[in-house]
């Protein structure tokens, strides 16, 4: 398997770095697959027997496994370099599915809770965080444009997975033309096998397309002086080890927590929420349920542009200050729509699209922040360790929501004002992400990796 | 003599244009086929 290590993928002389992107967006695109399990929840309901919640587990503990499985591995992404981390996740992320579908054949939910969770979850992990770094070594100049790139595939993989797989649902279920159909759960096995194959296809490619720059290379023309324009941009290293030790990297974990917890607010809930928004007095809605589900769609490609635009506009107005935006005017943002966003349906939408907008950005950004505060040589170890705030608000974001919605009512019979605790308790983590954020200053020097030039004798303690 | 190297570096800088806008089609058309799918959706929002 020597053809996988890093040393065989050096980039040769002439090689263009825009080869790179799509060879990471084809990785993120596949694993996106995670945000459009809904379109065969039901059918695995009645497939199994089994409880919505017990079907939501299988999302859950992949979820929980990027996180773990980002942050365990991340030192061996690093080490081992993106195709071998690519081509471990795409095994993963195929075995995953192959065997979850033997669990639908065999009815045994444990199995898709071993295959798509487990297995397929540690596809997840590695694949996030496998062409980051590399993209940010390619991309000195534009490091929040290149990762904003690959992130944005995260989001874009549900809007393809969710359409292609209802028509392969159809296409293997002899019965789709029934009045009331739900996929059956032969079906929705041949679907795992399909997604197997197509994604293990497309993510290979991105394996065996990506390359790493040779030592010392830069773009032409770039001057890295141009870049080091703000005192938060380092020239210098910090090893993952050492970077968990400093305050910066958990004020960036709580902004980055605190950002990805009130975006999920909005997320979990979004079609219910908008038709208990604009429920009259009788009880009835002024929200269809195709047109809230128009606007969940609305919401996924506000999710994916917001990767793209702001964290390609963070390498204009620096990491920092867009985070600002992120947390600040997120919480104005939130405030107006908790105050006043039944007032006019456009106007909800409006706030909501730029709400998750933000989410998305703060996503796509995390990465070049990481590499303006800790440099490129373990970045996307780091990086992984960040991940474990998007686990954390994964689990704290519907905990917070459904908590203060269940104290409201029941479903059905909830309003505008019912959403509004939840609505301001996430605003009030949006400030507290806001004054994290504003916090973040320079690493200390003793931090630092040594350089053949000054050496460092003794191992840094926790900053305090 | 001296145009050999030209040609070649011309004829590589070719097959590396093609190579990226192959690679970019491969992740761009599903891409743009799952926004205009959603897009197909949004429609029902101003409907």
């Amino acid at each position: 398997m020597g053809w996988l290590d890093r040393e065989r993928t050096v980039a040769p002389p002439g090689f263009n770095r825009w080869l790179v992107p799509p060879a990471a967006l084809a990785v993120h695109l596949c694993i996106g697959q995670a945000y459009a399990t809904s379109v065969y929840k039901t059918a695995l309901v009645k497939h199994f027997g089994a409880s919505l919640t017990e079907i939501g587990v299988i999302f859950s503990i992949a979820i929980v496994m990027l996180g773990l499985s980002a942050a365990i591995m991340g030192t061996w992404v690093d080490k081992n370099g993106p195709r071998k981390a690519m081509f471990t996740s795409a095994m993963f992320w195929a075995s995953g599915f192959l065997i979850g579908s033997a669990g639908i054949f065999t009815h045994q939910l444990w199995l898709v809770y071993l295959g798509y969770g487990v297995v397929g979850g540690i596809g997840l992990g590695i694949g996030y965080i496998s062409p980051v770094s590399t993209l940010i070594k390619w991309f000195p100049d534009r490091p929040g444009l290149a990762t904003g790139m690959a992130i944005m595939g995260f989001g874009g993989g549900a809007l393809i997975a969710s359409p292609v797989s209802t028509a392969l649902l159809k296409m293997y279920d002899p019965n789709s033309g029934a009045a009331g159909w739900v996929a059956s759960g032969d079906s929705v096995g041949k679907l795992f096998l399909t997604l197997a194959v197509v994604y293990l296809a497309y993510m290979l490619f991105g394996a065996f397309t990506i390359k790493v720059p040779a030592d010392g290379w830069k773009p032409a023309g770039f001057d890295p002086a141009t870049v080091k324009a703000s005192k938060l941009v380092t020239t210098e290293n910090v090893s993952a080890k050492n970077a968990v030790k400093t305050r910066q990297f958990w004020l960036v974990w709580i902004a980055l927590f605190c950002n990805v917890t009130a975006g999920i607010g909005i997320l979990e809930q979004a079609a219910p929420m908008i038709q208990d928004f604009f429920r009259k007095s009788d009880g009835a809605s002024l929200v269809s349920a195709g047109v809230a589900a128009g606007f969940v769609g609305l919401l996924s490609i506000g999710n994916m542009a917001g990767r793209f635009a702001w964290s390609a506009t963070s390498d204009l107005t620096g990491r920092k200050r867009i985070y600002m935006v992120y947390l600040g005017v997120g919480a104005v943002l939130y405030t107006v729509l908790a105050l006043a966003g039944s007032s006019t349906t456009f106007l909800y939408v409006v706030l909501a699209f730029f709400i998750i907008s933000f989410y998305g950005g703060g996503f796509a950004t995390a990465p070049a922040y990481l590499r303006d505060l800790f440099g490129t040589f373990q970045v996307g170890a780091i990086h992984g360790r960040l991940l474990t705030a998007w686990s954390a608000a994964g689990v704290a974001g519907p905990l917070i929501v459904n908590a203060f919605l269940d104290a409201q009512g029941k479903p059905g019979q909830l309003n505008a004002a019912s959403y509004q605790p939840a609505l301001l308790t996430m605003v009030a983590l949006l400030v507290v992400g806001f004054v994290a954020n504003l916090l973040v200053k320079p690493v200390d020097a003793r931090f630092h990796e040594p350089r053949p030039d000054r050496d460092r004798s003794t191992e840094p303690a926790m900053e305090v | 003599m001296s145009t050999a190297p030209t040609s070649g570096a011309q004829e590589s800088v070719n097959a590396s244009a093609g190579k990226v806008a192959v690679a970019w089609a491969l992740v761009g058309v599903p891409l743009a086929y799952g926004v205009y799918e959603t897009l197909t959706r949004v429609a029902a929002l101003f409907g």
